[in-house]
């Protein structure tokens, strides 16, 4: 457990433990107040998903991390405990590629349904043509 | 849906049972900017909605990684084009803190009246489209529209004469402001917020005491306690379900911790209470901005050189998350900095994003009209939503 800059908490997780965490910071430390859920890509250390969390009445700030290997892209999904991750997994799947396993719903969000490639992605030129307009 | 089970739903027909699969914009007029709904409806009632968002999205979390931290933050005020102002603060604040630059106190609280002023113009475009949207109505329906866009006509001008644009400011740099107030300009604001604080009297007496109004709004869109918390609602629609969660007081930046004011908070959920919300913080922020103005200290604008000798900004290795309440609710930037002169990621925090998530949960079981005023009442800005 370490501080990031703005003083809440953050943890580090592995991957299988991303869903029994993200339940006991639901449950016992009451985190009800989802904020945001995005991912870093680290290049050739893999990508990382971030998840912040809060209770409001505690004051309490929670980031939940957890690195998935170089190449993997399947990271548990955190719907059954936030409905707010819904939109939150979808964007990061549209920009980063990460497939959120048990997502009702997961498809691309933002960008069209045929786009190809994941733009967040640091291989990702930002001149990247798109068809048709390539 | 219990009626399913004892009855076929079908496409088609004339049993009471079909479903009638309709295509709510991109370019409908109440939805302020492109975005579309796919309602399944049983009759008239919403059974189901799919939101389409991204007609807007231009990638900024991109933008922001191949941009400096001198350049990006005039792109930040594209975000949320409605209140642009703080917008860029997120940004700029987020940059600040992990590169540990001070701000000198005339900054902080010139910011503030920025910000504040921000915040009326937006709820006066908010309270005047929404009003248009409801219709014939709310008397004539263009009247409230038109006395609203009057108001932040008055805010506008005096972000012209501070900054020479109306609508996207570039007014904050990292360290401070870029522009400090011309001479007699606190005297105008004054003035101004004057004007409206008498003209927030009228509006409520228009629509409150306004029967349609109130049949339109109350106990329409309820969203409650426990659903804003989930989905990540924030500013007024968080505060007019019962949380009394503001960043201005969760975290105070920019002397916020100087100012005295009230966090406003409604518990029924509805249209209504999100409306009473926005009226009382039109109060507040006008309270904030005499404040600032009162208290405003003399010195230094920009703890770094001004626009014409930016340079290049330096911020050591780290990460960080800052947030500032923006007129939709909590405007926030993630940076992870590598230590050269471009964000190594930077992500946004959109308010709209969060608020616009809510509606698949609070629309089915309304009307097809009732779409329009839950719609106007969470006040998306679809720059913001798509980024």
């Amino acid at each position: 457990m370490n501080a990031i800059a703005d003083g809440g908490l953050a943890v580090t997780l592995p991957r299988e433990r991303w869903q029994e965490f993200g339940r006991f910071a639901r449950e016992e430390l009451g985190c009800r107040y989802f904020n945001w859920l995005s991912a870093v890509d680290w290049k050739d250390q893999g990508l990382e998903v971030l998840c912040r969390v809060e209770n409001l009445d505690a004051a309490l700030v929670l980031t939940m991390r957890t690195r998935l290997a170089a190449g993997e892209t399947a990271c548990p999904t955190l719907t059954a405990l936030y409905r707010g991750a819904d939109w939150m997994e979808r964007e990061c799947y549209d920009m980063f590629g990460v497939v959120f396993e048990g997502h009702p719903d997961l498809r691309r969000i933002l960008l069209s349904e045929d786009w190809e490639g994941y733009p967040l992605r640091k291989d990702y030129a930002v001149d990247t043509p798109f068809a048709p307009y390539r | 849906m219990p009626e399913t089970q004892t009855k076929q739903v079908v496409e088609v027909g004339y049993g009471g049972n079909e479903r009638l699969m309709m295509n709510m914009g991109p370019q409908h007029p109440s939805s302020h900017g492109v975005f579309r709904m796919i309602l399944t409806l049983a009759g008239e009632t919403v059974v189901g909605v799919d939101a389409v968002i991204g007609y807007l999205h231009r990638c900024h979390e991109k933008l922001g990684e191949t941009l400096t931290y001198v350049q990006y933050p005039s792109i930040a005020s594209k975000t949320d084009y409605v209140a642009a102002m703080t917008s860029e603060l997120a940004y700029v604040c987020a940059v600040e803190k992990i590169g540990k630059f001070e701000v000198p106190r005339r900054a902080q609280y010139l910011r503030v009246v920025a910000a504040e002023l921000q915040r009326i113009a937006s709820h006066c475009l908010w309270l005047g489209t929404w009003c248009l949207d409801m219709g014939g109505a709310l008397g004539g329906g263009a009247t409230v529209f038109l006395y609203c866009i009057r108001e932040r006509e008055m805010v506008l001008d005096r972000f012209e004469e501070l900054t020479g644009a109306r609508l996207l400011y570039g007014f904050h740099q990292i360290g401070g402001t870029r522009y400090d107030a011309p001479p007699g300009w606190d005297k105008k604001v004054r003035e101004t917020v004057d004007f409206i604080e008498a003209r927030i009297d009228e509006y409520e007496a228009m629509l409150e005491d306004n029967t349609f109004f109130r049949v339109r709004t109350q106990g329409v869109g309820v969203i409650s306690r426990e659903l804003a918390q989930e989905v990540g609602v924030s500013g007024p629609l968080i505060r007019g379900s019962g949380v009394s969660y503001d960043v201005r007081r969760a975290e105070p930046y920019s002397s916020y911790q100087d100012f005295d004011f009230v966090v406003p908070v409604e518990t029924a959920g509805d249209c209504y209470a999100r409306y009473r919300v926005r009226m009382v913080e039109f109060r507040q922020s006008i309270r904030i901005v005499r404040q600032a103005l009162d208290g405003l200290p003399e010195g230094p604008i920009s703890s770094r050189p001004g626009v014409k000798s930016v340079g290049q900004v330096r911020v050591p290795k780290g990460e960080g998350y800052t947030r500032v309440e923006g007129a939709r609710g909590e405007v926030g930037c993630y940076i992870v900095s590598d230590g050269g002169p471009k964000p190594y990621r930077m992500k946004w925090r959109g308010a709209s994003f969060s608020n616009l998530a809510v509606l698949p949960h609070i629309v089915p079981g309304h009307k097809v009209a009732d779409v329009v005023a839950i719609m106007g009442s969470v006040d998306p800005v679809f720059g913001e939503v798509d980024r």
